[in-house]
């Protein structure tokens, strides 16, 4: 049974990069917040140049393993992963693994954009210069704004606050400034909730583009986009213990299109179509 | 459409219901006395201020003029004429370094406070130590840099009025750029550290040039405070009758020789007092305006 999905160009009908090999793999992974168990049991596999969607209803852990994918879970106070998080096949969370080193290869796009209050050259060379690039910054930018979609918009005031930019606008102009450090994995955590549909639909198609030369893992209330834009699609919900604490789990993940066409799961099923959640 | 309609009426707003007049007498009366409330409220603030900066301005501008600010005091009281150069000097020096203590330990501190120690308890206590020297009288500055430095060094220079002057500042700084930094968004600092920044970089380049026009402001306050102090530097910074632009040897400031020259039955001497005055309010003013000029060009614009 299928959800309305509109007609056209989505991820899964235009050619899109092949399916390279895994690149991060989550094996019974599980985030606790002190003793509270966040979410539990997650085994994923994320591919290269693929787009995987995590959804799910609000506080199923979705944006939780997103964060932990980057490390971002380190700045909340007793946040602890177990279970096996590797990325080429190291353990993200050895001992020896320095979070600044993987935030340079996994990059991440917020919910809100939250653009730094420079100018929009600036917002883009920020983590060229942090990172040593001193010369040849120019060209950096163009390529990275072009990668976004935003150079021909914004060429003719890069040196104007990133600030004064639309919505739609700022967001990519975190994107682009994301992929100006050319990092591996791009992880969106509800990019386009604070947008517009045409904002929107233009982060969908940018996601598209970025594909080609990146992997994407995008935590999603929305399920139309999840069933557009993705690949593949993990399936989060939250349970209720006997205390009545909720603990997010991962309930299916399968190709975008078993998941919304003929999903494994009863509780899948219900979801996509719309009978909870 | 101009009939008139019972306002009892439901689903029919007419025009005469959107006029103020509708409103019942009551509410009108009462929102008028709130507004007359509120502007007496500032008016009994503003008008003190006023009168004083009128009442200085008459008082001090007869004896202003560049000699006056630059000629060395005479060292009898009766004397007429002469300057306050001497006090513009130990001012300048006084406060100068004392900001130049102040400022950076505080701002540092301040990052330590709300970036690094948050809760922990050696963070609480500091904060909680610079929260009540904020309310230490400023005497007691002056007093223990008397018997801690004057007494042990036997010497009373710029350097000791300094200090106590930057001991007066550095809770002010604290916790106004603690306030600042309080104040700029979470967002910007993961924004910061999910490029793969290090945590002080993101520090430095993200929050501070976020929060520099607050923390300006509450520089300045402190700064501005700090030249106006009389009792913390009159007991540790001696006396001079001439300019003395190093830390060493005795000084003296402008507020101190206001409290000097306004106790003197002298009518010269009185004269002096309210041309330093003015000199030490017109200090003050041109600072903070300046300050604010400079932070406005390097904060971040469209914010």
């Amino acid at each position: 049974m299928t959800i309305g999905v509109t007609r056209g160009t989505t991820a899964r009908e235009r050619p899109g990069p092949l399916a390279g090999p895994t690149v991060l793999e989550l094996s019974d992974v599980s985030v606790f917040y002190g003793d509270y168990a966040a979410v539990r049991n997650v085994s994923l596999e994320i591919a290269r140049n693929q787009i995987t969607a995590l959804i799910g209803p609000s506080g199923c852990g979705k944006s939780t393993i997103l964060r932990s994918l980057n490390r971002m879970n380190d700045h909340i106070p007793g946040a602890r992963v177990t279970g096996q998080l590797s990325f080429h096949g190291q353990d993200l969370y050895a001992p020896w693994v320095d979070p600044i080193q993987v935030r340079r290869r996994i990059g991440m796009v917020f919910q809100k954009p939250n653009p730094f209050p420079k100018s929009i050259y600036d917002n883009v060379a920020y983590g060229l210069r942090i990172n040593g690039t001193k010369s040849g910054l120019d060209d950096l930018v163009e390529r990275a704004l072009r990668g976004a979609a935003l150079w021909d918009e914004v060429k003719d005031k890069l040196r104007t606050s990133g600030l004064a930019l639309s919505g739609g606008q700022q967001q990519r102009l975190c994107i682009a400034r994301t992929i100006a450090v050319q990092p591996e994995i791009i992880l969106m955590d509800e990019p386009c909730s604070a947008l517009d549909p045409i904002a929107t639909a233009k982060i969908e198609d940018l996601m598209y583009e970025l594909s080609f030369d990146y992997t994407i893992v995008i935590v999603t209330h929305n399920m139309q986009q999840a069933a557009r834009a993705s690949h593949q699609t993990a399936f989060f919900t939250a349970e209720v213990d006997q205390r009545g604490s909720r603990h997010g789990r991962l309930v299916e993940f399968n190709d975008t299109s078993t998941i919304f066409t003929n999903p494994t799961e009863k509780r899948t099923e219900e979801y996509v179509t719309g009978r909870f959640g | 459409m101009t009939e008139s309609v019972e306002a009892s009426a439901p689903g029919r707003q007419m025009p005469l219901e959107l006029r103020r007049s509708s409103l019942s007498r009551r509410r009108r009366i009462t929102d008028l006395v709130a507004v007359v409330a509120i502007f007496l409220c500032v008016a009994v603030a503003a008008v003190p201020v006023a009168l004083v900066v009128a009442y200085l301005v008459r008082q001090g501008a007869g004896v202003m003029s560049w000699e006056f600010l630059t000629a060395d005091m005479p060292r009898q009281a009766q004397t007429l004429g002469g300057g306050i150069g001497p006090a513009v000097v130990g001012t300048i020096v006084t406060v100068g370094f004392a900001s130049l203590l102040a400022v950076p330990l505080g701002i540092l501190g301040a990052i330590y406070l709300v970036e690094y120690g948050k809760q922990r308890p050696v963070a609480r206590t500091i904060r909680a130590m610079a929260d009540i020297m904020t309310g230490v009288p400023s005497i007691m500055m002056g007093l223990f840099i008397y018997v801690s430095f004057v007494l042990v060094t036997q010497n009373l220079n710029a350097l000791s009025a300094s200090l106590a002057l930057a001991c007066l500042m550095l809770p002010l700084i604290i916790r106004t750029t603690e306030e600042m930094l309080n104040l700029v968004p979470d967002d910007l600092r993961h924004a910061g550290l999910a490029l793969g920044a290090r945590k002080w970089r993101t520090i430095i380049s993200v929050v501070l040039p976020a929060a520099i026009p607050g923390i300006t402001s509450g520089v300045l306050l402190a700064v501005a405070r700090a030249a106006g102090e009389t009792a913390p530097i009159y007991l540790v910074i001696g006396l001079t009758y001439r300019a003395n632009w190093s830390l060493f040897g005795p000084n003296t400031s402008l507020p101190a020789q206001i409290f000097k020259n306004a106790q003197e039955p002298f009518p010269a001497a009185n004269e002096r007092a309210w041309g330093a005055a003015l000199t030490l309010v017109a200090i003050v003013f041109i600072f903070t305006v300046v300050g604010r000029f400079l932070a406005n060009r390097f904060s971040s614009r469209e914010r």
